[in-house]
């Protein structure tokens, strides 16, 4: 039967862990937040080769699962002899992953924007450039950041399976814990509140931020 | 990668891909009912019930797929819920699309206008049959295309079920390169494989979809 001792034990290492979870999870969004600006920039750009590519790009890294993603690139990188750790490979690829569906994001909200707002920073001589760092981003950032707290939530969750690939994030410490108390039922629903709590603080974060930018 | 390997792995191969078809359409169309039956249960329950419901909603989407698998298998027996590899993944996608069907549902019965309700009332529907011949059927039509992208989604959870020792695709693959040391290449490939299968579906979706909706318009 349930035991709420054992229950109540096995979240210390549990939080230690989720250190990883959320050190992967932050830094794939990094990652995919600057990936993801770039590949939306292709798919916007006038060049037709680009944008195929990037479109290619989209199509293929949310149509193959990231657990798939992720045995791809981690043994990929012991065929070519690079010799990195393996929560590199774990960022790279929900890095990778993320900006796929972040670059979606950003054309959403880029798409929203007037069109006039563009044209009229063009009319008065702004530099390409300046257009998309002083015009665009900035308001498609307000407009989309709801939804990039969404995509944080699904890497929190995404993150836990990188536990196959080795490294000590909740899910694999649950694992680890499980196996050396054999009470599995009491460490892995203590691990799924974990991942409750980090979840529920972040759409509360997220529908703080929709409060305070909503026009 | 040598042919040889294919033809000795190829049914096995087989195989794991009728499991992966097996487990998507069976964990679609009962993950579809279970959230069809928390999508009435909200509109319809008392509130204490809805709470209960709305609690299960988020946890079920506040979680890992793969925590929740891995309470159903390796901690159901603890409370006597011993179950195979194959029930167990199936269980496991039934209650984790659940929610996110409920709320395409719920999403596709607002948006049946409240009218078309009053009027069936004002004629004196009983409630039950309002729900089965007003609501489910204007309700249901408005949620395809969300109903077609989240099936979609579960195609790619399926290859989580090869964790928990569910002999699909993905777990045979793995078998595969551990026998014959061919990590990457099997890799690689079951990526591609991955890909033109969810490009397709895709596709055949929304041509449904379009078809769907072009029969929509002209009736209304």
């Amino acid at each position: 039967m349930f035991s709420i001792p054992v229950f109540l034990d096995s979240f210390e290492p549990l939080i230690w862990a989720a250190r990883y979870t959320l050190l992967i999870s932050v830094l794939g969004i990094v990652l995919g937040l600057v990936i993801g600006t770039l590949i939306c920039a292709a798919r916007l750009s006038s060049n037709m080769v680009l944008r195929k590519l990037a479109a290619l790009w989209v199509s293929f890294f949310r149509g193959v699962p990231l657990l798939v993603q992720l045995l791809v690139f981690y043994y990929s990188l012991a065929v070519i002899g690079i010799d990195v750790p393996a929560t590199f490979a774990a960022v790279f690829t929900v890095g990778i992953c993320a900006s796929a569906y972040i670059s979606e994001i950003w054309r959403g909200a880029i798409a929203a924007l007037p069109k006039g707002q563009a044209e009229a920073a063009v009319a008065i001589g702004m530099k390409p450039s300046d257009v998309w760092t002083r015009i665009i981003l900035p308001q498609a950032v307000t407009i989309s950041l709801p939804a990039l707290i969404n995509e944080l939530i699904l890497l929190v969750k995404a993150s836990s399976l990188v536990s196959v690939v080795g490294i000590m994030e909740i899910t694999r410490a649950s694992q680890a814990q499980a196996a050396t108390t054999f009470r599995p039922l009491e460490v892995y629903i203590a691990a799924a509140c974990i991942y409750l709590i980090i979840n529920l603080c972040l759409s509360a974060l997220g529908r703080y931020l929709e409060h305070r930018t909503a026009i | 990668m040598e042919w040889s390997i294919l033809e000795q792995y190829g049914p096995s191969l087989l195989r794991g891909f009728g499991v992966t078809v097996l487990c998507w359409i069976l964990g679609t169309i009962f993950g579809m009912a279970l959230g069809l039956v928390i999508a009435l249960v909200q509109r319809y329950a008392p509130r204490f019930v809805g709470w209960i419901v709305q609690a299960y909603i988020e946890v079920i989407r506040g979680t890992p797929f793969l925590v929740q698998l891995f309470v159903l298998y390796y901690g159901g027996p603890l409370i006597g819920l011993r179950l195979d590899a194959i029930p167990a993944g199936l269980l496991g996608l039934t209650l984790y699309g659940s929610p996110y069907f409920a709320e395409i549902f719920r999403a596709g019965f607002r948006a049946v206008p409240h009218g078309q309700i009053e009027a069936a009332r004002a004629i004196g529907m009983a409630e039950p049959t309002i729900v089965r011949r007003i609501l489910l059927p204007l309700g249901l039509v408005s949620s395809l295309p969300a109903l077609v992208n989240f099936s979609i989604i579960l195609t790619k959870e399926t290859v989580i079920l090869s964790i928990i020792t569910v002999p699909e695709l993905m777990y045979q693959v793995g078998r595969m390169s551990a026998e014959t040391y061919r990590y990457l290449e099997a890799n690689l490939v079951l990526a591609l494989f991955f890909w033109v299968l969810v490009e397709a579906i895709s596709r055949v979706g929304r041509r449904v979809e379009t078809r769907i909706t072009k029969h929509l318009i002209e009736r209304t």
